[in-house]
């Protein structure tokens, strides 16, 4: 019995060191993004969001454009509003902007950002769209919370309004275009479609898993007793 | 009840053996399924084989536009009126004047003129021999000798198709020029690679 | 049946399939006793084939080029039709390879399974292990993300801090003065046939070593000792087939039901199986702030980083970690024990094993962090003042795993053993 409770918890050990650092684990708090990939309606404002804002700057190039089919857009809606960088529905989210400018410009290149939801996390993402603020110490005037000196200005700043950060707060300077209800939603809606956009698997490997389970459960019952008659001959 | 046979029993062992055998027959070939189906065409390959969108209205009277199509050439032919007439006219000359293999050309197009619209041809162009693509030789006599009403000739072995791809009798290839699926999506645009939904 | 058997004829009389079958399933007697950590190594066979099947469909459509790496995988994850099912299912058995292997090991390490007669069997384990790691830090280069190429780059730079030979050496293993797509395209070389073939090979010798000598079991007993007079069968031997394949079919369906589970619901594993830094693609330019290896070469990366820099080298540090592998092989010869299984040892081994099995654990833990993790030793205490407190406790625990190894020859006589029977129990 000893020795079975220690491989017990040598087996167990991994959950007493769970460990979700993700690839920015700095010392900023994060925001929970309270994720619902079930929300169609959220992801296909997010991807409008998306390909709206992003786009431009940052290419998303792992991504095709009819896979949004997946969120609930037909292939005509997808055609006649999202197609922006492409001809076909069948072609991959390039970046608009060419990449060596985009370097000139900002300092640094745009990153992809098909997977940014899975190297870096939903929170991050969330809360460092919430988290820009003026520094005019900076060269193009912005600076952000969780991702210090980042090359990226506050692209949504006309939906956000300004923030200014003061004595370890943040705080709004001028009002924009969305209050901080609708903004924080904006973001989280682009958020959920980042997470849907670095692994559209997600939305249907849960299913298929459950009936796996089934079946396998089904599968140990039957194996269980298959052994257990064979080996009434034994002793 | 069940049968003892050398102190087991004989059946229930049976039994078990049979279901968990079914079982794990059920759950292999399913667990082949993605194994299988991942060397379908990817999403990748899919896309690059899409339709193609023609716009049929900058193609002069009595010329061809070539455009590419899941890797293949696919000539857009718009053929005058005298082109046209002079299809009725070659049936004696040709290998398949009365389209018997069916295989060829869609449903829509199993007609005299091959074609959706009677003026515009939409044929691949690969010969049916062995895979060259033949030259476009639209105008009658010239170098293709004073009996030639205009078509198609294949340098690769001779193999000589006319105004509709339909092959001449005596050519190495043995059937008409491929007609692909298409329909016309407005007027003026055919799109290549779709069914048209209704037989006209 | 006339038919059946006349076929099974004409193969036997060019194959020795009957035979075959007789004496590697129905008529090979394995001991009766063995319990749930004998279910390890019919499981690594399993893992085996599995990383082989979907390591082929997902060769299919990868690119093993360093601008097309990082995007290929990403092509299988969404444009190929199930394809994140086989990649799921290939990064997930990478992982569980080792938790079969690690329990593997640890089953032969407690019964005393290197005992004679089966030295060479366990040192052909011990390869097979030393392989698996290398077959998995190829493998781990492939994604081509920035784990993926900075854990290469220090791994290869190991090879540079032997003595002078050092540097050619790891420029040699890269084929390039710095790791780029001519070191991607020749790992994935090694990955995808060379490593697999010399597996196979050698699981090939371990499986015949183990037929030629027979399992070892729970107890340490040998069963070949006593043999029924009349049939020559071990009295507590019983015939592999029907009885363990028939046993091992449900640690097969249980291990089914963890990996589905993994692959199905949390493929990541909270960033331990698919680390979260290796979705950025790979950029020599940029060193991420935290270089970890995966969880599985934990332990051993703790032994390097705890051994500091001795004459301006970090070579000892190297040797520690290789010793801390290469001294498996010598453990038949170092555990001198009169007994084979820990059911019949003393307190004392039983002890040592206990600090092994925690410092394996401990050093495992602390090589997924960084060395600052708990901060400095106050700077009061004499010689250890500012070190960091980690570090001194990952020095602690390589002492400690050491110890076990090398001081072996003298607890395991000195251990009071309990007189072990003739027959097994349980």
């Amino acid at each position: 019995m000893k020795k079975n409770s220690l491989i017990l918890a040598i087996l167990l050990f991994p959950f007493f060191i769970w460990n979700n650092s993700y690839a920015a684990d700095g010392s900023f708090h994060l925001d929970n993004a309270k994720i619902d990939l079930d929300d169609q309606q959220s992801l296909q404002r997010g991807a409008r969001n998306f390909i709206n804002y992003c786009l431009n700057c940052h290419s998303a190039n792992y991504m095709r454009y009819n896979r949004l089919q997946d969120i609930g857009l037909s292939e005509d809606e997808i055609k006649k509003n999202l197609l922006f960088t492409a001809d076909k529905s069948g072609e991959l989210m390039n970046i608009s902007m060419d990449t060596v400018e985009a370097k000139k410009w900002f300092g640094a290149n745009p990153p992809n950002l098909t997977v940014t939801a899975r190297s870096r996390g939903k929170d991050w993402i969330y809360t460092y769209l919430r988290t820009f603020y003026i520094d005019d110490s900076r060269e193009l005037g912005w600076n952000n919370l969780v991702y210090p000196n980042a090359a990226m200005p506050h692209v949504l700043w006309e939906l956000q309004g300004t923030q200014v950060y003061k004595d370890n707060h943040l705080s709004l300077l001028k009002a924009g275009v969305l209050s901080e209800q609708e903004y924080d939603q904006f973001v989280l809606d682009t958020t959920n479609y980042m997470v849907f956009m670095a692994e559209p698997a997600k939305l249907v490997r849960h299913k298929i898993g459950y009936f796996v389970l089934g079946f396998l459960v089904i599968l140990l019952i039957l194996v269980i007793n298959l052994k257990r008659e064979f080996w009434k001959d034994i002793k | 009840m069940s049968k003892k046979y050398n102190g087991f029993d004989k059946d229930r062992r049976k039994f078990l053996l049979t279901a968990t055998a079914i079982t794990g027959a059920v759950g292999i070939s399913v667990a082949g399924i993605p194994f299988v189906t991942s060397m379908k065409p990817s999403e990748k390959a899919k896309a690059a084989g899409a339709s193609v969108a023609v716009d049929t209205s900058k193609i002069e009277k009595g010329s061809l536009l070539t455009t590419e199509w899941r890797g293949q050439p696919v000539w857009i032919l718009n053929r005058t009126e005298d082109m046209v007439k002079g299809l009725s006219k070659m049936e004696t000359n040709l290998a398949d004047p009365q389209l018997k293999v069916t295989s060829q050309q869609p449903k829509y197009c199993q007609n005299p003129t091959r074609s959706i619209k009677s003026d515009l041809l939409v044929v691949v162009g690969i010969c049916t021999h062995l895979g060259c693509s033949p030259t476009a030789k639209l105008q009658p006599k010239g170098d293709m000798g004073d009996n030639w009403t205009g078509g198609f000739f294949c340098p690769c072995h001779g193999s000589k198709f006319d105004l509709a791809g339909r092959v001449y009798k005596g050519s190495p290839a043995p059937t008409n020029l491929v007609v692909p699926p298409h329909k016309y999506i407005d007027e003026k645009t055919i799109l290549i690679g779709e069914d048209q939904k209704d037989e006209a | 049946m006339e038919r059946k058997n006349n076929l099974m004829t004409w193969v036997d009389e060019r194959l020795p399939v009957s035979s075959f079958i007789k004496n590697h399933l129905t008529q090979y007697y394995a001991p009766k006793n063995f319990n749930f950590l004998y279910f390890f190594g019919a499981l690594a066979i399993v893992l085996f084939a599995l990383q082989i099947l979907t390591g082929i469909f997902l060769t299919m459509h990868y690119k093993p080029d360093a601008l097309h790496a990082f995007a290929s995988v990403e092509y299988i994850m969404r444009d190929v039709s199930f394809g994140w099912v086989i990649r799921y299912m290939h990064s997930t058995g990478a992982s569980l390879f080792f938790v079969v292997i690690y329990m593997h090991m640890f089953r032969a390490i407690i019964y005393g399974s290197y005992k004679k007669p089966r030295e060479l069997l366990w040192i052909f384990g011990v390869l097979i292990f030393l392989l698996l790691m290398a077959e998995a830090f190829f493998g781990y280069l492939l994604p081509w993300g920035q784990m993926s190429y900075w854990g290469a780059q220090v791994i290869v730079n190991l090879f540079a801090t032997v003595p002078f030979i050092g540097p050619d050496l790891a420029e040699w293993v890269r084929g390039d003065y710095l790791v780029s797509d001519a070191t991607l395209n020749r790992f994935f070389a090694f990955h995808v046939i060379a490593l697999p073939l010399a597996l196979a090979g050698l699981i090939f010798l371990h499986l015949a070593a183990l037929h030629s000598v027979g399992s070892n079991n729970p107890d340490g007993i040998e069963i070949k000792l006593t043999k029924d007079k009349k049939t020559g069968i071990p009295l507590d031997g019983i015939p592999f087939h029907p009885y363990y394949t028939v046993k091992d079919l449900i640690g097969l369906t249980v291990f089914l039901i963890v990996f589905t589970t993994i692959i199905f619901f949390m493929p990541e594993v909270g960033g331990y199986f698919l680390e979260h830094n290796n979705f950025v693609p790979a950029d020599p330019l940029v060193t991420p702030a935290h270089i970890a290896p995966v969880w599985y070469f934990t332990p051993f990366y703790s032994i390097l980083r705890a051994v500091p820099p001795i004459f301006n080298s970090q070579f000892p540090g190297v040797a520690a970690m290789g010793a801390a592998v290469l001294i498996l092989f010598i453990v038949p010869w170092l555990d001198k024990s009169k007994v084979k299984s820990i059911r019949y040892k003393g307190a004392l081994y039983k002890k040592w094993l206990a600090a092994f099995v925690l410092s394996f654990l401990i050093l495992g833990y602390l090589g997924t962090v960084p060395s600052n993790i708990w901060g400095q030793i106050p700077n009061f205490i004499p010689l250890l003042g500012g070190l960091d407190l980690a570090t001194f406790v990952a020095r602690v625990f390589t002492i400690v795993y050491f110890a076990f190894f090398v001081l072996m020859p003298f607890y395991s006589k000195k251990d009071k053993t309990k007189p072990v029977p003739k027959r097994v129990t349980s």
